[in-house]
């Protein structure tokens, strides 16, 4: 780490700190009322209750496998699709309006009917985090398919790829890199849509334990469940950003 | 023998706005096997057009590309092509990128993976072969391109301006090494037999310096062959020294009179669509 890094990541350290240390002083000083936005360290003491009596670890295990399996069916659709409309311009100009159509509707009106459709369990929380998740992949391997470039194609066909050769070697990798700058904005949507899902109607998941805490305005219990889930998404997203450095290290 | 008959090729464009564009009239050029050709035309002129048609790569509106006498259908086996642009793969590594047309061809990986460091030591370039093409220089990724081109070992090298992009020194020392490989004067004798090269570019010093005849295309549209001449300077050449020779001199000043009028048509042209 370079000094300039360093000294981001201490001013970094030093905003949450002057933040966390306001918060708590304008509450003790009775400025703030904790019954609204409850104090730092009331928070902290319940995710360490919380951790130590293994509940967390529990509601987290399941948001995170509904996030993942909405990642990857959502991604699996939205780049197949992407992938087939990419090639056909013909089914591309066909689907187009319903496609936008689908992607306008607000998915938070989606939750009921998805509860009512796959029950109570995980399965209504990874459709909505799919129905999110889908439109990112598929316009954005959408464009990585029509955007590749001209002069490689031609230079690999010249070369003499055959059709599924070509796809291979050109245009997978090059909706590659669109894919992978997406999976970022994906996979909060994923645990957005997971959230969100556990939130409407559920039995677990850190969204039904915020839901939970709300319903008897227990605001300590909201902000544990928010920062948790922060800190969760903060983790996640450095862990990204490491593989697709990893895997797009070709382009230096 | 001809290796590549051109018969009264065109080819025409549909513009935007819905009009045709005839890009190149009724060309035909006849290559004898192993000669090197410079096409030469004012910027806008069809060149590339005319070279995509040889490729295979755009059909002709009319007219026939024959190949050893067989006429041209679909892309052309018998050439490789390299673009002004740079074309290598992004995401392989230097050595993958060589193998590249190879692998596509169905070799064992490690054969060809083998035949592309041999060519990769041909380019010099050995100790890069691990390198993804933008940790190079622009003359590094040309050699690349060169290697990748000439490992398919297919009778006819067809070159887009390939060397427009490098500065004039890195420019001068591609033109060599293109020279060696193509005259076969390398350590090793690795494709003795000389290549049918059709070498476009609008720079006339450089088609000379290079080709065994150069033709000149008429500013466009619908660009036509205005002159061939052939170029007698004795092979090899030594094109540090070449330029300044009497000879070349005289080939220069004959050709650039004919190309000078081309240049200053084109150049009207823009300047009515203006």
């Amino acid at each position: 780490m370079n000094q300039s890094r360093a000294i981001i990541l201490a001013a970094q350290i030093a905003v949450g700190a002057a933040f966390l240390a306001t918060w708590q002083t304008l509450v003790s000083l009775k400025i703030l009322d904790p019954f609204f936005v409850s104090r730092p360290s009331d928070i902290a003491a319940r995710i360490a209750q919380w951790s130590a009596s293994g509940t967390l670890w529990a509601h987290l295990a399941t948001t995170l496998e509904e996030s993942l399996l909405g990642l990857l069916v959502g991604a699996a659709l939205g780049v197949s699709l992407g992938f087939l409309l990419a090639r056909s311009p013909f089914l591309a100009s066909v689907l187009d309006p319903y496609i936008k159509m689908l992607n306008a509707v607000p998915r938070v009106v989606l939750a009921p009917l998805f509860l009512l459709w796959f029950g109570l369990g995980i399965w209504s929380k990874v459709a909505l985090a799919v129905t999110l998740v889908f439109f990112v992949m598929f316009f954005n391997t959408y464009q990585g398919v029509r955007d590749a470039s001209r002069v490689l194609i031609d230079n690999v066909r010249m070369l003499g790829a055959s059709e599924r050769q070509l796809v291979r070697h050109v245009l997978v990798p090059s909706a590659l890199t669109w894919i992978f700058s997406s999976l970022q904005t994906s996979l909060g949507f994923a645990m957005v849509g997971a959230v969100v899902g556990e939130y409407l109607g559920a039995t677990r998941g850190l969204g039904y334990v915020i839901a939970q805490a709300e319903g008897t305005f227990d605001t300590t219990g909201v902000f544990a469940g928010m920062t948790v889930l922060a800190i969760v998404v903060v983790i996640v997203s450095a862990g990204v950003s490491r593989f697709e450095r990893w895997l797009l290290q070709w382009k230096t | 023998m001809t290796a590549l008959e051109i018969e009264r090729v065109s080819r025409d464009f549909t513009t935007p706005d819905a009009r045709s564009y005839r890009a190149i009239d009724e060309i035909s050029l006849a290559v004898p096997a192993g000669a090197f050709v410079a096409i030469v035309g004012p910027s806008g002129c069809g060149k590339s057009t005319l070279l995509n048609v040889v490729a295979g790569l755009l059909a002709p509106s009319s007219g026939t590309v024959r190949v050893d006498g067989e006429a041209l259908s679909g892309l052309n086996r018998h050439a490789t092509y390299m673009f002004q642009q740079d074309a290598l793969l992004p995401w392989k590594t230097v050595r993958d990128n060589v193998a590249l047309g190879l692998t596509l061809g169905g070799a064992a990986r490690a054969d060809a993976q083998s035949q592309a460091e041999a060519w990769l030591a041909r380019v010099g370039l050995v100790d890069f072969a691990s390198h993804y093409p933008a940790q190079l220089s622009g003359g590094m990724r040309k050699r690349v391109a060169m290697a990748q081109n000439w490992i398919l070992d297919r009778g006819i090298v067809l070159m887009d301006e390939p060397f427009s992009a490098l500065d004039v020194h890195t420019r001068q020392r591609m033109e060599s090494e293109l020279l060696a490989l193509w005259e076969g004067r390398s350590a090793d004798n690795l494709g003795a037999d000389r290549k049918t090269v059709i070498f476009v570019t609008h720079d006339l010093e450089e088609a000379i310096a290079l080709a065994d005849e150069v033709v000149i295309l008429s500013a466009g549209p619908a660009a036509r062959v205005v002159a061939q001449h052939r170029v007698e300077l004795a092979r090899p050449r030594d094109l540090m020294e070449l330029r300044t020779t009497p000879e070349f001199v005289d080939l220069y000043r004959r050709i650039w009179a004919v190309l000078r009028e081309e240049v200053i048509k084109s150049q009207q042209v823009v300047g009515a669509r203006r």
